[in-house]
């Protein structure tokens, strides 16, 4: 290789080549413009977005379909603080992308200059780390060490902010091929032989053991390994959102979602079990509620990368810190089978119980239920499509009734809980993998917040379905104010657009289904389409997620569905007229 | 209810010496809401490398996580809790007393004992420097307060474990 003389917008993507990007999400602007202009001569191609959130989703969720970093590129100024909540999004679902922002030139920095914001201080608390790049000659190796940190370990959000005089300075460049160093990490966690058996003698004298699987288990490539682990073990597996498809929906031994909307019996078994092995999961919240009455009678093992996420919220009996699939890989030949029959029958009891309760039971009341095109979704894309939500009602019917079995094939916003999400997030990821077939479920209010990026959509040519959960309300929000604000709806009714023309306006096409009958051939419809096509599904208003655990009660006390006798006596419970 | 574990931790931070290192450390403190009781930095006798003294209230569990988070900062090249091993630590403080010709050599005496140094002498006042431990410079400066205090500045606590730690060791095998 031999040195040639390069601007720094030219450095900047020759190194992204080198990193193997194919495409960027993005938003042009002053202060990045020298890049802009150098993109005309570099083989990647360019998404242009509506909105630069739209851009850090994309990054997103193309980083969570691939595996590898995506990448989003805004100006300074409002173009970079426009990325913020798709940076924080990223980061609490450890989504492995790089950010790149144009940065005012350095002799005006700290002057106030016409779009300038500090982004690397603004984006300080919600990126795994970020750079400000004030020379030319620091650009490729800023680079370089960016996709390392946002790929390595627990995968995460980091920014490079570049100056406009380091984008047009010059430099002898040449691409340094020498992999990354970490100034850091001197002190590497091992696992000791001590752990290892201990957390092995906890498994082999459990009588009522339970996985519960997290997000660790995608990013680890650990599903095969989980697989052959519990085929071994017998143990079953509650899944976290973020878990799902880490382990097969259809196995008999996956419970399926824990949590406050998680699968009664899933909730009931943790409470019950006398040890839970926590596979890369961070015991949240919402999957925890009262973390002092979290399964208070189970030893607790916990295999986890990030040392900080041990003893967080749930204190543990024993901790392997490390990448999931080699402390399970260790793990696994020291723990011998046991009879858990005993155990499976009282899980089996559960689910019976919980059966009865299913909406899917309910007799045809006339009205469309989300969980009902959920189902005929999953059906009908026979469990195969990649769906990517957005968050509320919709998201947790996605959970219930989606049954993924292949890990990267839900992609949602979890941590952070980013309504508009779920738009964006699918055309980064049908760019990461353009023979998937990728479904948007999405509710009417999150869908409205980055409609604009059906545009992208449009110019793009790219195929993505949308199926719009529409029941006129913010219906998670409207659901809490049903049960904790004494049914005061407060800004959670909807006037919503023709979603079906605004569709049309965007030269796609648009389709309205009211009656469970119409859901086959709509979705027919729209696979067959060749561009981007919106299903306006109009569903019963004031439907409800069931099971529900009141925010910080212990995951038993839940709120379930009226069982189907009630149902029948006239005064529904579930079945509310406007 | 307070955990009995609870009681004052010091950490030795070696960091790399770039701008806004210590905003990161510093940020992650009122991120995961730790009280920073006290904070030192200064260079150390390897270019490029900052060391910074923490010290802040944390139970067992809270210093575990605390040492943890800051290892995630990737400008963070070691982190020693010195709490648990034998340790120094030190405070510097600048004191300005009001001292005119009468009582100046009764002040002074006082400082004596507490080995403080005279560093500044003017008509009306004296300045002493004076280093120990934090304990020792608060007794100075409640017997020197009824003269009368013009002015107090204190650097924070500084700590160095007694043996080698194994972060030093690294770094003098090249490692960091």
């Amino acid at each position: 290789m031999t040195m040639t003389r390069k601007t720094g917008a030219q450095i900047l993507w020759d190194a992204l080549e080198h990193q193997g990007v194919e495409t960027v999400f993005g938003y042009p602007g002053g202060a990045i413009l020298p890049a802009y202009d150098a993109l005309l001569d570099s083989s990647i191609h360019h998404v242009l977005v509506r909105h630069e959130q739209g851009a850090a989703h994309m990054a997103d969720g193309f980083g969570r379909a691939a595996g590898r970093a995506g990448v989003a590129i805004a100006t300074s100024g409002p173009g970079a603080t426009n990325l913020v909540t798709g940076i924080a999004t990223a980061m609490l679902d450890s989504s492995p992308v790089v950010f790149i922002t144009g940065q005012v030139p350095s002799h005006v920095i700290g002057t106030d200059a016409f779009q300038e914001t500090d982004i690397t201080g603004v984006t300080l608390p919600i990126t795994k780390h970020n750079f400000l790049v004030t020379k030319t000659e620091d650009i490729a190796p800023t680079i370089k060490m960016a996709f390392h940190i946002a790929e390595s370990g627990r995968p995460g959000p980091v920014l490079v902010d570049i100056t406009k005089d380091a984008q047009q300075g010059e430099c002898d460049y040449v691409w340094d091929d020498t992999p990354v160093e970490l100034p850091s990490r001197a002190r590497r966690h091992t696992i000791s032989p001590q752990e290892l058996e201990q957390a092995a003698e906890i498994l082999r004298t459990a009588k009522r053991p339970l996985i519960l699987a997290g997000r660790g288990v995608t990013l680890s490539g650990a599903s095969r390994l989980l697989h052959e682990f519990v085929e071994k073990t017998q143990i079953p597996v509650a899944m976290t959102l973020l878990g799902i498809g880490g382990f097969p929906a259809s196995h008999h031994l996956n419970l399926g979602m824990m949590g406050m909307h998680g699968e009664a019996w899933v909730n009931q078994a943790i409470q019950n079990a006398d040890v839970l092995l926590a596979l890369g999961m961070r015991f949240d919240d919402r999957v925890v509620g009262d973390p002092k009455k979290f399964a208070p009678a189970a030893r607790k093992i916990h295999l986890e990368i990030d040392p900080s996420e041990v003893n967080k919220i749930v204190r543990v009996d024993v901790a392997l810190i490390g990448d999931l699939a080699g402390s399970l890989h260790a793990l696994a030949p020291k723990v011998s089978c046991q009879d858990l029959t005993a155990w499976h029958g009282f899980i089996r009891d559960l689910k019976g119980d919980s059966a009865v309760r299913d909406i899917q039971q309910l007799p045809d009341s006339g009205h469309l239920y989300a969980a009902h095109v959920i189902s005929d979704l999953w059906n009908l894309t026979e469990g195969n499509a990649l769906v990517v939500t957005d968050v509320g009602q919709h998201q947790m019917w996605e959970a219930q009734y989606y049954k993924h079995d292949a890990p990267r094939k839900l992609i949602t916003s979890g941590g952070l809980g980013t309504m508009g999400f779920a738009l964006p997030a699918a055309i980064g990821a049908k760019v990461a993998r353009p023979d998937e077939e990728v479904w948007v479920v999405v509710g009417d209010g999150g869908f409205q917040m980055t409609a604009a990026e059906l545009s992208t959509c449009a110019q793009e040519k790219l195929k993505v379905n949308v199926a719009i959960i529409n029941n006129g309300y913010l219906g998670m929000v409207r659901q809490w104010q049903e049960f904790f604000y004494d049914k005061r709806y407060a800004a959670t009714p909807m006037h919503n657009p023709d979603f079906v023309k605004l569709a049309e306006a965007h030269g796609l096409l648009g389709l309205r289904v009211k009656k469970r009958g119409d859901i086959e051939e709509a979705v027919a419809t729209a696979r067959e389409a060749e561009g981007t096509v919106v299903i306006d599904f109009r569903v019963e208003k004031e439907d409800t997620v069931y099971p529900m655990v009141p925010p910080g009660n212990e995951i038993e006390a839940m709120i379930r569905r009226p069982e189907p006798a009630l149902e029948s006596k006239g005064d529904s419970a579930l079945v509310k007229k406007d | 209810m307070t955990d009995p574990s609870m009681r004052a931790r010091t950490f030795v931070v070696l960091v790399e010496d770039r701008p806004g290192v210590l905003d990161r450390v510093a940020s992650l403190f009122r991120r995961r809401v730790y009280n920073i009781e006290s904070l030192a930095v200064g260079h150390t006798d390897r270019p490029g490398v900052s060391h910074i003294t923490i010290v802040m209230n944390a139970d067992d569990r809270t210093a575990r996580l605390v040492e943890a988070n800051l290892y995630k900062l990737v400008n963070v090249l070691e982190v020693e809790d010195v709490s648990n091993v034998p340790s120094v630590t030190r405070d510097l403080a600048l004191i300005k007393v009001r001292a005119g010709h009468e009582r100046r050599s009764e002040v002074m005496q006082i400082a004596e004992v507490f080995r403080a140094r005279v560093v500044d002498v003017s008509p009306d006042a004296l300045i002493f420097e004076i280093t120990g431990t934090e304990d020792k410079i608060n007794r100075l400066v409640e017997v020197l307060r009824p003269f009368g205090i013009l002015g107090l500045a204190r650097t924070g606590r500084v700590a160095m474990a007694r043996e080698q730690t194994p972060a030093e060791e690294l770094a003098h095998e090249g490692v960091v």
